[in-house]
């Protein structure tokens, strides 16, 4: 028999039994349903979880020190390599050689410092740090109020919530609700802040050394004059100022090409003026930022090659990456269970269409159906009660994932947090769907149809 | 005679020895029990005997639908023993037509899909498959119930799509079981004589299994008598031949 033909036979058998075949495709459907919802919610969670990690910004970017700060992060890697005396120092052509490093998007020096900000002639001591202008396209500024620099040597701040609070005078109450970035920005945003700072500046010898390109033992003598300098408020932020990330670790951001400009003095131009190491200034620490998590490893390795320490945090993305993997793996046990019990659905309706249709078998083998074309269609069969409650399930799925999705927010809402998509349905989870309830149903209708195919004709012909 | 001798131009079946023998339970039936005989092109045979003589199990070895347990069936040169699961269903659906006491049509198919369904499993194209069955049904005189579905038709009516089905893919031969078992005599007569006209017009060669004497007597060309499994008488039969014979000349 040809394949359409199969099919279309396929299809009115299926429709004289109408009711039976339907509750069959149906037991399909929550199978497949189930498994989309359940793994959609996995999926979904882990997007979440993953959306929360790459605002956090800790899973590829990778923070260099100098060996010769000795407060690493990791003491064990100051046990191997050069001495601290004898490594390199973190400057600018450091810098520049890790942003030559393959992955690495970028590299820049964390600036930060404390300083006194006037707002309407009120003094504030607080932590100002540079932005790299980079951070425009991160997600982490999505709940900005305002706009990000215009420039990377913009004259310009963006203010940390909790700070924005301060210059106010709204101080959070302890477990009352927190100002909206909105509220706070409003009054704020265009305003004039006046940052005081203390400026380094190289002794006239050491300008003439360095514009010559002779840059060897100058750059220890240098003055601090002290100086002010007018910014205008274009943001407010919602980062949380104690996460772990390097950015968030302040309260004032500048974008960095002005705060590198500023030459203002930093904590370790102290400890230059006693090591004696001449050159350029040597940055704290500086923050490289990878393509990807997968790619940390290889960069920390290259940094340590060249004599600094590193840190990451790549090791707690993988047992992230592992956990998910394994609630993947259990919601899809779980969902396919339901679809093996459909599975169980389609062989029992399949055998007992065989024993209601013996006689039906055994004319069409009695005019000149072969085996194969007996199997063919009780094959067919199953598949297309797979295809059916294949789409069905992957449409009934979406359905139970939204319904737990909206559950959710409202729950959500109620605990005062803000909603979230924890459900997500990917294209390769609607086909994959799909495809697997095909595949599950012929594969249920392999015994049935083979036992259609060898029925004794003589016998399923015998007079009743 | 005459019928008989014209009719025997050509060997078309030639059966060997043949056995069926199955278990049921303890006791071992021998439902055709050594078998040898020959069947012409054209003839009209009859398979005469009281139920569990052996006949319908003759004739399903012969329909290729069940495999002997010794001796052979060659229908045309071709060992059907030798043939493979596929063959014998090529052969069933090619070289042999069958027709049923209970009519065997599928209950939940019009008479035009029940007509086209062995044109399906041959791979008939779709256009020509439905005028290929609604001419047979036209044959028959089916053509005003192609959407009608077995059970809204009479007996003879359902017959008569079952004969039009046995012969939608021009078979050599035509296998009838009891076909007017089931069927008032004149309905009977009405598939009887479309049999006939088949095996006449057409040279088609008929194996028709009944326990109706009378019948056989009125309409084969010859008579095969089994009991137990056994053949037990073959002869030509005259009174049809002489009707024949008398229609011929009527003609």
């Amino acid at each position: 028999m040809k394949t359409y033909d199969i099919a279309e036979l396929a299809v009115r058998n299926l429709r004289e039994s109408i009711l039976r075949n339907s509750l069959t495709t149906v037991g399909i459907s929550v199978g497949v349903a189930s498994l989309v919802a359940m793994l959609s919610l996995g999926i979904g969670l882990q997007q979440l979880a993953g959306r929360r990690l790459q605002k956090s910004g800790l899973f590829d970017t990778v923070v260099v020190t100098s060996r010769r700060d000795l407060r690493g992060f990791n003491r064990e890697q100051e046990e191997n390599g050069p001495a601290p005396a004898d490594s390199p120092t973190l400057n600018e052509s450091a810098r520049q050689k890790i942003a030559q490093l393959p992955d690495v998007l970028e590299a820049y020096p964390d600036i930060r410092f404390i300083t006194e900000l006037r707002y309407q002639d009120r003094p504030y001591l607080t932590m100002v740090a540079g932005l790299p202008f980079s951070a425009k396209n991160n997600d982490a500024f999505d709940g900005m109020q305002g706009s990000f620099f215009s420039s990377d040597t913009a004259p310009e701040v963006i203010l940390q919530k909790s700070f924005a609070a301060q210059l106010l005078g709204k101080t959070p109450k302890t477990g009352g609700e927190e100002a909206s970035v909105t509220e706070l920005a409003k009054p704020l945003l265009g305003k004039q802040l006046t940052m005081r700072y203390a400026e380094r500046t190289a002794t006239p010898e050491a300008e003439i050394n360095n514009s010559s390109g002779a840059s060897q033992s100058a750059g220890t003598a240098y003055s601090v004059l002290s100086r002010e300098a007018t910014l205008t408020i274009v943001g407010v932020s919602d980062l949380d100022p104690d996460s772990m990330r390097g950015q968030a670790r302040a309260r004032v951001f500048l974008p960095l090409k002005l705060a590198q400009n500023l030459h203002v003095m930093q904590p370790s131009d102290l400890r230059d003026t006693t090591n004696l190491t001449g050159g350029t200034p040597a940055y704290t620490t500086v923050e490289v930022h990878v393509k990807s998590p997968t790619q940390v490893q290889p960069v920390e390795d290259a940094i340590k090659k060249m004599g600094f320490n590193t840190f990451s945090i790549v090791d707690a993305t993988r047992s992230l990456r592992q956990f998910f993997a394994v609630l993947d793996l259990f919601l899809g046990i779980f969902g396919s269970l339901a679809l093996a019990v459909a599975s169980i659905g389609i062989v029992n309706t399949l055998v007992m269409a065989i024993l209601e249709r013996r006689r039906e078998i055994g004319i069409m083998k009695a005019i000149g159906a072969s085996d194969g074309d007996v199997k063919g269609l009780f094959f067919a069969e199953a598949g297309v009660m797979g295809v059916f409650g294949g789409f069905v399930g992957v449409a009934l799925g979406w359905i139970i994932g939204r319904v737990i999705n909206l559950g959710t927010n409202v729950y959500l809402k109620r605990q005062h947090f803000p909603p979230e998509q924890i459900w997500f349905v990917p294209w390769w989870l609607v086909l994959g769907a799909i495809a697997f309830a095909i595949v599950v149903s012929l594969l249920s209708g392999l015994y049935p149809a083979s036992r259609a195919a060898r029925l004794d004709p003589v016998q399923a012909l015998r007079y009743e | 005679m005459s019928v008989v001798s014209t009719a025997n131009n050509s060997l078309a079946i030639r059966i060997e020895n043949l056995s069926r023998h199955y278990r049921m339970g303890e006791a071992l039936i021998r439902a055709v029990d050594g078998i040898s005989m020959q069947i012409a092109s054209g003839e009209f045979v009859a398979l005469l005997g009281t139920s569990g003589s052996g006949k319908s199990s003759l004739l399903n070895l012969i329909a290729g639908l069940d495999h002997p347990t010794s001796g052979t069936v060659v229908v045309k040169e071709n060992d059907l023993a030798k043939f493979s699961r596929e063959e014998l269903a090529k052969y069933r659906l090619h070289t042999v037509g069958m027709v049923f006491q209970s009519f065997n049509l599928i209950p939940s198919m019009t008479l035009l899909e029940n007509v086209e369904l062995p044109l399906r499993f041959a791979e008939v194209d779709r256009n020509k498959r439905k005028s290929l069955a609604r001419e047979a049904l036209q044959r028959v005189g089916l053509i005003a119930r192609l959407r009608h579905r077995p059970a809204e038709l009479s007996g003879g009516e359902q017959q008569r799509a079952s004969l039009a089905r046995a012969l939608i893919n021009q078979p050599q031969f035509l296998l009838a079981d009891e076909p007017t078992g089931n069927l008032d005599s004149q309905t009977g007569t009405e598939i009887m004589n479309f049999i006939r006209e088949f095996n006449h017009a057409f040279g088609m060669t008929i194996i028709m299994v009944t326990h109706e004497r009378a019948l056989a007597e009125r309409y084969a060309s010859r008579m095969i008598f089994l009991a137990d499994g056994k053949l037990v008488g073959d002869q030509p039969n005259v009174i049809s031949a002489t009707v024949g014979q008398i229609r011929g000349g009527g003609l």
